[in-house]
């Protein structure tokens, strides 16, 4: 794939003359759109034109003068997207006509733009802070706003060679921690309204219900509870056991990863998308590579791309697993699927880590390729796994739990969302396909070598939780396909077409590399501008976006139920809260 | 058995014949053996060393062979606290009260680079550079994150530790040491711990310093 | 028939259990504490009781498995340790958490850089292990350790003492690398050498 982030022939500008014009930067594409039009314009593309996926908003900071909001969308019905962005001028306050009353799925996105650019959307439903609490000051992602253990714009620091004398960032900080605070800031007299807009927001959302008047009560579940997978806390409002408004609360996890992206040098960012949704290294390493190579516009190494077929499949199983196994964590019941959901974990990091090093964050992309082809003896190993023993367990997992009464009671008929609510919430991947969507990128918009694969994209119709599980054991044996095909296919020869290099060259411009990861649609938003750094790294995480309907699945079901439907919904926080 | 070899204090012969039945020891050995084998970790947590830990309590690496397989949801009935992921400053209240309650004997372990000194995330903004900074940490594991046997390594250190303690000595059994109180930290332009309030007021009123780059 | 589901998953967990005698009674002795036992029960054929018994039976590591890194030193002939670093920096350079410390010697008299670091500092409850130190370094001077067992007590910054390990404990957990880099070097060297007598003639 040799195009930058591919627009369609469409003419926004004819049919809103004066108000959208061709993005001409070089390297650039898309259009730029009038700020006041903006609703108009998003609203024809949704409808006349039939982009109904919004795939991710962000924003960036052309400092000194301008902050840009950029919008992707795409057709459910596959095929390339459309790029178009509002141009501010950087001056407090900077304010945007919210997408959310025509995207819900917007909404989230944001929240994390007010959050951490100060962009404020005018007609939001709930501009609150997303990833940082209520009363930090200052907006992180601003290039002007630095962190307390700032030391440069970029890396490589100038202070680690060829003078590096140790001094650890504490000792650099005159808190002597990771700590900064206003001039003549007093902490005895900071008054803290900390949780008050959030019960605000959940009580403004009440409904009453008409039924016997029970008093209402909210609870908080989370951030440390056992069913809420990590960090997570969701606070609830509930009528006896149903659900009556719930808001998730994020950030527990914000390890600040697009800041710290940012200052990276290309190269560098690779170990980081690892940590992002830690159970899929392999996926999401492609993402980001496919974003960079587009913008070097160079080939991937033949055997590279099997390789990485290879281990993003191998990948989507494991994670398919253990959502199996500790899905009967959720619903109550004990280990044993989980136990033997980890077993076949293991055997696959076993993979992971004889060809990459480690087990779990692997560090396998570099640009053009991989870092390691297979050691002797481990393709065997895949054989062995793909053909004999994953088949095997796939139909264990199936005589295990498929059929289980009690399971079938719990799960079947509870509806996750339907798929029309899905696609305007942006939610993607494994849900979006229970609920009757075919929508997978793999098929949508191939990307590596996925053409030349045959298989299908697994589907159900029901959307409720019984389908949710059923279609990632469908997932697994299509995956088992594709691999099946790929370790016949492999080819010989070189592992990279490039030369390996630690500083690699970006030509200026803006990409846009997007995967079907196991949790939905993985992007990576890069600009470049010729410089070693990434100017803007964004990430389109697919459990931060399916998270934003949350809401709208849970109201008016059980809290028991509640648990379940995250159990499916498959969020892994260091993806969510990046 | 070899857990009699364990138990048995080193000066007193038994005799080769009843040595798997009978052992002579002291009540700090016995103490410690009882509890070293039975430290039942907090169900907690944060990161993707959080997912290794979960692996070591599988089936491959089993960490019920240690008596540990107990893992449990509420900070009351656990004894070992393994900070598992990276600190950050949204969640180290919770943390911090976590922490305060778990009864006493109680220990952590900061599992993987991030909980034990801020690990590759350290330079963000809402990140903790070490969990040692607000709660003491017993164990440190190094690595990102550290295998499932990595951190049975540790887990063997923690026991080691346990077996170096004396119950004359320990701080639970001492007069008056009923379990201090850490104070929570508070969220305000950034993160606030009230043992330091004096502090920060005196270093935000000195005037701003020249930027970090020029010291460096 | 209501709870026929049940039973047949009841039939997968009591064929796990029974697995564990048939897979002893087939490997008898060899199962447990053997090379050829861990090996088995990693395979595709492994079937009932999973566990390693670590630590009196360990799980063993791949060639390529990292955990922090290291610095070789070369034995020279009287014992001397001669690094194998030059301090030209391309690891602290590339290194994505930036956890790597280096002070490069210079000349006493000259002022001019040597190539040897005098200082040089990893902070471990940094590095991510990430590996690109060793992947971009080009002598071959800095390594991914095989050791995890490395918990401790207190914080783990290594200095140069701690990191320095000997080319023949390289050559131990990498047999393959080190070997291929070995002769890499053979090449370098007699390409060298066969430059230098071409420019000598
Ligand atoms: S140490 Fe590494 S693996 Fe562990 S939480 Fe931190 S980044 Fe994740
Ligand atoms: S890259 Fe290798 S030779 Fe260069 S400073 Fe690092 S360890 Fe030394
Ligand atoms: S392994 Fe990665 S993080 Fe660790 S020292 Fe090497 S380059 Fe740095």
């Amino acid at each position: 794939m040799t195009t930058l982030v591919e627009t369609e022939t469409l003419d926004l500008a004819a049919r809103f003359p004066g108000s959208a014009a061709v993005d001409t930067r070089p390297g650039y594409s898309g259009w730029i759109v009038n700020k006041d039009r903006l609703v108009e314009v998003a609203t024809a593309l949704r409808d006349e034109f039939g982009y109904d996926l919004l795939s991710h908003v962000t924003g960036v900071d052309y400092f000194p003068d301008k902050m840009e909001v950029v919008y992707n969308a795409y057709k459910t019905t596959g095929g390339p997207g459309v790029l178009f962005k509002v141009q501010v001028p950087r001056l407090d306050p900077i304010e945007v006509p919210s997408v959310t009353p025509i995207w819900p799925g917007a909404e989230f996105q944001e929240r994390e733009i007010w959050d951490l650019y100060g962009i404020k959307f005018t007609n939001h439903p709930d501009l609150r802070r997303i990833l940082m609490w209520e009363g930090f000051e200052g907006h992180p992602l601003r290039k002007d706003w630095h962190e307390p253990f700032y030391e440069e714009d970029f890396k490589p620091l100038k202070s680690r060679w060829p003078d590096g004398k140790y001094v650890s960032a504490e000792d650099k900080n005159p808190y002597k921690d990771n700590l900064q605070f206003p001039q003549n800031f007093d902490p005895a007299k900071v008054t803290l309204d900390g949780e008050a807009p959030l019960y605000d927001t959940l009580q403004k959302y009440t409904t009453v219900d008409a039924g016997i008047k029970t008093d209402h009560i909210i609870v908080n579940m989370g951030p440390q509870h056992p069913s809420t997978h990590g960090v997570f806390r969701a606070a609830v409002v509930l009528d006896g056991e149903t659900i009556v408004s719930l808001k998730p609360v994020m950030g527990y996890l914000h390890r600040n990863h697009e800041k710290i992206g940012e200052r990276n040098t290309f190269l560098q960012n690779m170990p980081y998308t690892d940590r992002l949704d830690y159970f899929n290294s392999m996926s999401n390493n492609w993402g980001y590579s496919l974003a960079v190579e587009k913008l070097m516009n160079i080939k991937v190494a033949e055997r590279a791309e099997y390789l990485r077929v290879i281990m993003a499949e191998l990948s989507r199983i494991q994670n398919h697993l253990i959502l199996i196994g500790m899905l009967l964590n959720d619903l109550g019941a004990y280990f044993t699927p989980a136990l033997y959901a980890f077993e076949e974990r293991e055997l696959i990091l076993d993979i992971f880590e004889a060809t990459s090093g480690t087990r779990m964050m692997c560090n396998y992309h570099r640009f053009g390729g991989v870092s390691r082809d297979l050691p002797e003896g481990v393709l065997e190993k895949i054989r062995g796994l793909v053909e004999d023993r994953l088949p095997r367990k796939a139909d264990e997992f199936d005589r295990l739990l498929t059929e289980n009464e009690i399971f079938i009671s719990r799960m079947k008929g509870v509806k996750v969302i339907d798929g029309e609510d899905a696609i305007k919430y942006s939610v993607t991947g494994p849900v979006l396909r229970a609920a009757g969507i075919p929508y997978d990128v793999r098929r949508a918009q191939p990307y590596g070598i996925y053409d030349r694969f045959d298989f299908d994209v697994a589907l159900r119709h029901g959307g409720d939780l019984y389908d949710n599980y059923l279609i990632r054991l469908d997932e697994i044996r299509q995956s088992i396909r594709i691999l099946q095909q790929a370790v016949k296919q492999i080819p010989d020869g070189p592992i990279n077409s490039q030369k390996p290099q630690y500083q690699v060259r970006v030509p200026a411009g803006e990409a846009y590399g997007r995967i079907e990861a196991p949790k939905g649609e993985l992007g990576y938003y890069v600009i470049s501008t010729g410089k070693p750094n990434p100017w803007r790294y964004h990430v389109r995480a697919p459990s931060f976006m399916n998270i934003t309907a949350l809401e709208k699945m849970c109201v008016g079901k059980k809290i028991a139920d509640f648990v379940v439907i995250l159990g499916v919904l498959d969020i892994v926080l260091g993806e969510l809260d990046r | 058995m070899t857990d009699n070899k364990e138990l048995n204090s080193p000066g007193y012969e038994i005799p080769e014949d009843l040595q798997h039945a009978v052992s002579i020891t002291t009540i700090d050995r016995l103490y410690n053996w009882g509890r070293r084998w039975s430290v039942w970790p907090m169900m907690f947590g944060l990161a993707c060393c959080a997912i290794e830990m979960i692996a070591a309590q599988a089936a491959r690496y089993d960490l019920a062979r240690f008596g540990m397989e107990v893992m449990r949801p509420s900070p009351r009935q656990s004894d070992l606290m393994i900070v598992a992921g990276t600190v950050t400053k949204k969640m180290i209240p919770a943390i911090v009260r976590l922490y305060n309650q778990m009864p006493e004997p109680k220990y952590v372990i900061a599992m993987g680079a991030c909980a034990s000194g801020g690990g590759p995330f350290k330079e963000g903004y809402n990140v903790v550079a070490g969990v040692d900074k607000f709660v003491p940490v017993d164990v440190y594991i190094p690595g990102c994150p550290p295998t499932p046997q990595a951190l049975t390594a540790g887990l063997m250190k923690l026991q080691e530790k346990i077996d170096k303690e004396s119950i004359r000595k320990v701080r639970w059994y001492q007069k008056g040491a009923d379990s201090v109180e850490l104070p929570i930290p508070v969220l305000g332009p950034d993160l606030m711990d009230p043992r330091r309030y004096n502090e920060i007021r005196v270093l935000a009123a000195k005037p701003a310093e020249p930027a970090t780059e020029s010291k460096a | 028939m209501y709870g026929k589901g049940i039973i047949k998953g009841l039939g997968v967990t009591l064929k796990h259990f029974v697995d564990t005698y048939l897979d002893d009674i087939q490997w008898w002795g060899r199962r447990y504490y053997k090379t050829g036992g861990i090996a088995h029960r990693s395979s595709k054929d492994t079937r009932g009781i999973f566990t390693v018994q670590y630590p009196e039976e360990k799980l063993p590591v791949p060639e390529e498995f990292r955990y922090v890194p290291f610095l070789v030193y070369d034995e020279g002939a009287d014992g001397k340790k001669e690094v194998r670093c030059t301090s030209c920096g391309i690891c602290a350079k590339v290194c994505p958490p930036q956890c790597i410390w280096i002070v490069r010697s210079n000349d006493p008299q000259t002022g001019r850089p040597v190539p040897e670091p005098t200082e040089f500092y990893i902070d471990a409850d940094i590095c991510m292990n990430c590996g690109f130190c060793a992947e971009y370094c080009p002598f071959d001077a800095i390594i991914m350790d095989h050791d995890y067992e490395i918990a401790s007590y207190q914080r783990n910054v290594f200095n140069m003492q701690k990191l320095l390990k000997p080319a023949s404990y390289y050559r131990s957990i990498r047999p393959l690398n080190y070997q291929r880099n070995d002769e890499e070097r053979k090449a370098k060297e007699a390409a060298k050498a066969a430059k230098a007598e071409a420019s000598a003639s």
